[in-house]
């Protein structure tokens, strides 16, 4: 569990009020009180990721709700092909082949 | 390795280089492996603080540290890890479209029956697994035994529990799941055992222990007892002078051998028991003394 000044420590130019307004919209996710906030690992990498979508690549801070929703739903359907290949790769050799086959 | 090298030691993050050398050799000496020869706790310990020391007692380390350069391992810290990485690992479900860490095994079978049905419409399908618990008695689990399990649609299914089953263990039945679709093959149903404690025998991998309670007549003139065992009642000859607390194993008489596997040992863990109220018991040992015994005298004071 990562405090959030822990995480201005790590993340340079990163404005408390910023923060407060993604996880109130629900970009990111925190544990406990506004204040006493508790993060992981992974929410540090996506507030991360927001402020070089902001900043970097110019994305608006209105466009964000979209544009994360969409990151999220890419993201979703990668993991469920990255199962789909560990459970392709159980079956045997055949069905396997047969199935590479027909997906072209 | 813990994280941070200053609590580690219990100093203060502007503790001098004397401060820090007081703090080690306290640390070490109280936790040193020679004076806590078998101790792993103290052990580990004794590794930390002493990691601790090496990094700390360094000014240039110390400060490299302090600055985030290089992490309490002393090693280069390495960069933060993108997001993608968390994304797409397990963790990523944090995110999860749609919230909450419900999605899973659901959402994906949804998908995927959508994906056959606009593909292989109408073609053979194998049907879905059927999970179910089913509570067995300890000793069946041991011994091996058939159990009925009633399904949801009030149907029931003839469980065959192996020998030497464990607790947690899934058993596979072939085409017992849901039916296919389209003279697909049925699923299999996977039943998951929950073996219940004994009143007296516990189980330790193939090995069984019990705890067997013995008189003082028994204990100390030594007798022929009768165990209880998974497999029946075992004579066994107990030698004069057993003291309570003695272990005697009986090879072979644990969980019986099962495939591959041989069968395991009875532990039987002798407890004395001293029995109803008995005046001439009481009136001997009245009379009687045991000079020079003292049953505490290892215990030291």
């Amino acid at each position: 569990m990562i405090t959030f000044e822990t995480i201005k420590l790590e993340i340079s130019g990163l404005d408390a009020e910023d923060l407060a307004r993604w996880i109130g919209a629900e970009l990111v996710r925190a544990d406990g009180p506004p204040g006493a906030w508790r993060f992981e690992e992974m929410d540090v990498a996506r507030i991360r990721l927001i402020l070089e979508l902001r900043q970097e690549l110019e994305v608006e801070e209105r466009s964000l709700p979209v544009v994360l929703s969409l990151m999220d739903q890419l993201y979703d359907l990668r993991r469920r092909m990255a199962r789909l290949n560990e459970a392709l790769a159980e079956v045997p050799a055949e069905m396997r082949k047969a199935l590479l086959t027909r997906l072209g | 390795m813990a994280d941070d090298p200053y609590k580690t030691l219990g100093v203060a993050t502007d503790a001098t280089a004397g401060d820090i050398r007081k703090a080690y050799r306290k640390l070490a000496k109280k936790h040193h492996p020679d004076l806590n020869p078998g101790n792993k706790a103290a052990e580990e310990l004794f590794k930390q603080v002493s990691a601790a020391n090496e990094l700390l007692s360094d000014p240039e380390k110390r400060a490299r540290f302090d600055r985030g350069e290089i992490d309490a391992a002393g090693t280069e810290k390495a960069p933060p890890r993108s997001y993608r990485q968390y994304a797409e690992a397990g963790t990523g479900e944090r995110y999860a479209h749609g919230g909450g860490p419900e999605f899973g095994a659901e959402n994906f079978e949804d998908l995927f029956a959508n994906i056959f049905e606009q593909r292989g419409r109408g073609g053979p399908a194998r049907g879905q697994d059927a999970r179910y618990v089913l509570d067995a008695a300890f000793l069946d689990a041991v011994n091996g035994a058939t159990r009925r399990l009633t399904l949801p649609d009030d149907q029931t299914l003839d469980v065959k529990i192996p020998a030497g089953t464990k607790d947690g263990d899934v058993l596979r039945l072939r085409g017992r799941g849901q039916p296919g679709r389209n003279n697909g093959p049925a699923g299999d149903a996977l039943i998951e055992i929950h073996v219940a404690p004994h009143p007296f025998y516990t189980r330790e991998g193939q090995d069984i222990r019990l705890e067997l309670p013995v008189s003082m007549r028994e204990a100390v003139l030594g007798a022929k007892v009768n165990v209880p065992t998974p497999a029946g009642r075992v004579a066994m000859t107990l030698k004069p002078h057993s003291d309570c607390g003695t272990e005697l194993r009986l090879r072979g008489r644990g969980v019986p051998a099962h495939g591959a596997t041989p069968a395991g040992d009875l532990y039987v863990k002798l407890k004395i028991t001293v029995g109803p109220p008995d005046e001439k018991l009481e009136a001997f040992l009245k009379e009687w003394t045991q000079s020079g015994f003292d049953p505490r005298g290892s215990m030291g004071e």
